[in-house]
């Protein structure tokens, strides 16, 4: 399968303090990867998978896109395709619908537009009814706002998910719909690919084929090309 | 109508007042004492201070003793409008400066030239406290902004960091801080300028007609001096917030929340 992302010698320094967070890291995610980073809080596995959303600037080292380096007015278009995905979802004021309407505000995303029938579709992934989208988003438990959050994100379809520990603070319940929809989501295409960072072990031998450990900013078990 | 001079005495009755805020520092154990003392202080040698030297300079009225009065004004404004806030980032200085600079000097320009027309421009009787009135409203304006916008960042970061993930642009990630940034900044003034005349008489308006102007010619040099200073603090606080903007969003849409830093 063809590379989607790849870095090249990929450092992140912590500015102010002068402290590596990530040693130079040679990683190829293909399409069709399914991948975990397990590590202990601090390992540098949130750090690496910001720097992949473009969320943080590299200190030094190249990140390709479809062999292609990604120029600054591409990154909004690149952040549509390779989507991230916080611990902590943001939901704005409005209900369920107003917060999946979101998205189709924005500029990169404007030519699209909302489907019902996608996104009703995917609440029955995560065991919603349609009456869901009615809430208020202020009256969502951390749960429910992340499992509206992943339906914000899997309805414009990304090449790929980048997961930062998106169940940590979940119950079992609300940790099983968001796995739910997600195996849904790779199941539409098999040319998706996914990095879920977890410090769930169990967890992410269940999500994932490929897996690699995060230590003081060393990515191993990287497999080789 | 006659022009009553304040003797030494009349002020010493008038400061023997801020007894009663220590009264109520010591009674409500505030811990203010000092503060109100430098307070005090500050307010007596700094009037006094710039009385003796606008009558200097109101002597010697040349465009090079004006000018650098000005300028000095101009860059204390920026500095103080800086010095606001609990946080902080690596150029709001220059930010705030530039911004006061900018708005409160187009600004007075149009009142001087456009609108008072006075010969010459720099005549220190207008332009000297025609600046001064501008840029106190203008400091106000920016330090609001730059406050609003800096809290308004750290709290709404984890929205911002979702606009961008999903493919939003840093303009459009920023906005919702932006424009309440800029509304914090503007509403002292429209405050001001829906009660003036009603609760409160503009200190200039009171003091042309304590000095025997007409209270309908004072009106129209308040009217006026309303209108400019709700111009430069809107445009100093646009000014400030998008320089912000500028400073903690990369061209390269990222949001550079290191840069925010506790005072």
């Amino acid at each position: 399968m063809s590379a989607l992302i790849e870095t090249r010698a990929l450092t992140r320094l912590d500015e102010r303090r002068q402290v590596p967070l990530l040693q130079p890291i040679d990683f190829t995610l293909h399409a069709g990867d399914r991948v975990s980073i397990t590590g202990a809080s601090g390992s540098g596995k949130s750090v690496f998978l910001r720097a992949l959303a473009l969320l943080d600037a590299p200190t030094s080292g190249q990140i390709l896109w479809n062999n292609q380096p990604i120029g600054n007015t591409q990154i909004p278009h690149y952040r549509s395709h390779i989507s991230y995905l916080s611990q902590r979802p943001a939901l704005l004021d409005g209900s369920v619908e107003d917060n999946l309407r979101f998205p189709f505000s924005l500029k990169t995303l404007r030519k699209r537009s909302f489907d019902l029938a996608a996104v009703t579709t995917l609440l029955g992934h995560a065991g919603k009814a349609p009456d869901f989208l009615a809430k208020r988003a202020g009256d969502l438990s951390g749960g429910e706002s992340q499992v509206v959050s992943l339906i914000r994100t899997l309805q414009l379809n990304p090449e790929v998910l980048l997961l930062d520990e998106p169940t940590a603070a979940l119950d079992p319940t609300s940790s099983r719909e968001v796995e739910a929809l997600i195996d849904a989501w790779f199941a539409g295409d098999p040319a998706r690919a996914c990095i879920w960072v977890s410090h769930d072990l169990d967890q992410a031998r269940r999500m994932s084929d490929i897996h690699l450990q995060m230590s003081a900013g060393v990515l191993s078990g990287v497999p080789q090309p | 109508m006659n022009y009553q001079n304040l003797t030494a005495l009349d002020m010493g009755i008038a400061a023997s007042l801020i007894l009663i805020n220590g009264a109520l520092s010591l009674l409500l154990r505030l811990g203010l004492g000092r503060q109100l003392l430098w307070a005090a202080v500050r307010t007596v040698v700094q009037l006094l201070a710039i009385g003796y030297l606008l009558g200097w300079v109101f002597e010697f009225a040349y465009w090079y003793v004006v000018l650098p009065l000005m300028c000095a004004m101009t860059l204390i404004a920026g500095l103080s409008a800086a010095g606001r806030g609990r946080r902080t980032y690596r150029g709001q200085r220059v930010d705030s400066i530039l911004s006061v600079w900018g708005s409160s000097w187009l600004v007075t320009a149009v009142g001087l030239f456009a609108v008072i027309r006075i010969h010459p421009w720099y005549e220190p009787q207008y332009a000297i406290p025609i600046l001064g009135m501008i840029l106190g409203n203008t400091l106000t304006g920016v330090s609001l902004g730059i406050e609003r916008m800096t809290q308004e960042l750290t709290s709404g970061r984890n929205t911002i960091e979702m606009i961008l993930a999903l493919g939003g642009s840093r303009w459009e990630a920023a906005q919702e801080a932006i424009r309440q940034a800029v509304r914090a900044g503007m509403i002292p003034t429209l405050n001001q300028m829906t009660v003036v005349g009603i609760v409160s008489l503009p200190g200039m308006m009171t003091g042309q007609v304590l000095a025997g102007e007409s209270p309908e010619d004072a009106v129209r040099y308040q009217i006026v001096i309303m209108f400019l200073i709700a111009a430069s603090s809107a445009l100093g606080t646009v000014g400030a917030v998008l320089l912000t903007y500028r400073r903690l969003f990369s061209s390269s849409h990222r949001f550079l929340r290191d840069r925010l830093q506790e005072r």
